[in-house]
């Protein structure tokens, strides 16, 4: 079980209380497929997604991310047992999306650079070191159910 | 994965921006590196005080953003213009190549916060690249 002190709660609520989810979420999913373009072999079946541009005004793109950060919200709100909150999303990875979970760290990096980018200099050593274990955390647990 | 002619293009125009800012930069880096992977302090334990903003901190941020403006003026062949720096690293400083990653994740932050418009995902690539070409060539001589 991951220990979280009172000061790392309320920074990891505080960071997505002020998040606009249908914003962070597409830009987070974009990034991934942009930077690591190997990723893009998850969503064939998402249309054109042939250069940046094209990803970066895909509706389904759009859609996911936004998805993505909802399911990140249930982390948030239960951080005290991330790993028994997504199991069945471990499982779906694995079992039916088949994603190499490697691929889940590189979202994370992801996410960290553009919450870096929307919170600025608020974004400090001590709240990226929160956040990080926070992504690091949900990242594990998302990698627990493959065998 | 190698540069490509966009991909140094890219590189050395987003240069250009950050560079009047390279030491703050790397002052910032280094003190995330520091606090985020608490693991790279072992290779300073003989630093007074680790703290970001403190004198060691600072100094060695600009040393290791000078280290990267050499790259970026060496960017079409890394391998041979970083040599001495590589030989540096392998026989004298022993850093495990795994934190060059780590380094360059906190410069990307870094980046983001201080360029959040010029740090689109098409740069943001380039210069991973260039960060990863980067430590390639450092890792060179380590065996």
């Amino acid at each position: 079980m991951v220990a979280w002190s009172d000061q790392e709660r309320s920074i990891i609520t505080s960071i997505f209380s002020n998040l606009d989810y249908n914003d962070v979420g597409p830009k987070a999913l974009i990034r991934c497929l942009i930077v690591y373009p190997w990723t893009q072999r998850y969503f064939a079946s998402f249309g054109n997604l042939y250069n940046a541009d094209a990803i970066k005004t895909n509706p389904n793109i759009q859609a996911h991310g936004t998805k993505v950060l909802h399911g990140l919200d249930r982390a948030v709100k239960n951080m005290d047992d991330i790993k028994t909150t997504y199991a069945e999303l471990s499982v779906l990875h694995s079992e039916k999306l088949h994603v190499d979970p490697d691929n889940f760290k590189l979202l994370a990096d992801c996410l960290t650079i553009v919450i870096a980018a929307k919170m600025g200099s608020g974004f400090t050593p001590e709240i990226q070191a929160t956040f990080q274990k926070f992504l690091a955390v949900v990242v594990s647990a998302l990698g627990k159910q493959y065998h | 994965m190698s540069l490509t002619a966009k991909d140094k293009e890219t590189v050395k125009a987003f240069w250009a921006k950050v560079a009047p800012k390279a030491e703050d930069i790397g002052q910032d880096a280094l003190s995330r590196m520091l606090a985020v992977y608490p693991q790279t302090k072992t290779y300073f334990s003989h630093w007074k005080d680790m703290s970001a903003g403190s004198a060691p901190v600072k100094k060695h941020g600009a040393t290791v953003m000078g280290g990267v403006a050499d790259a970026v003026t060496k960017i079409d062949d890394l391998t041979s213009g970083l040599l001495s720096l590589s030989e540096l690293h392998a026989f004298t400083l022993r850093v495990d190549p795994a934190n060059f990653k780590i380094l360059a994740h906190n410069i990307l932050v870094v980046f983001a916060i201080k360029f959040p418009t010029d740090f689109t995902p098409e740069v943001h690539v380039s210069v991973d690249k260039f960060l990863a070409a980067l430590a390639r060539a450092l890792s060179e001589k380590y065996r």
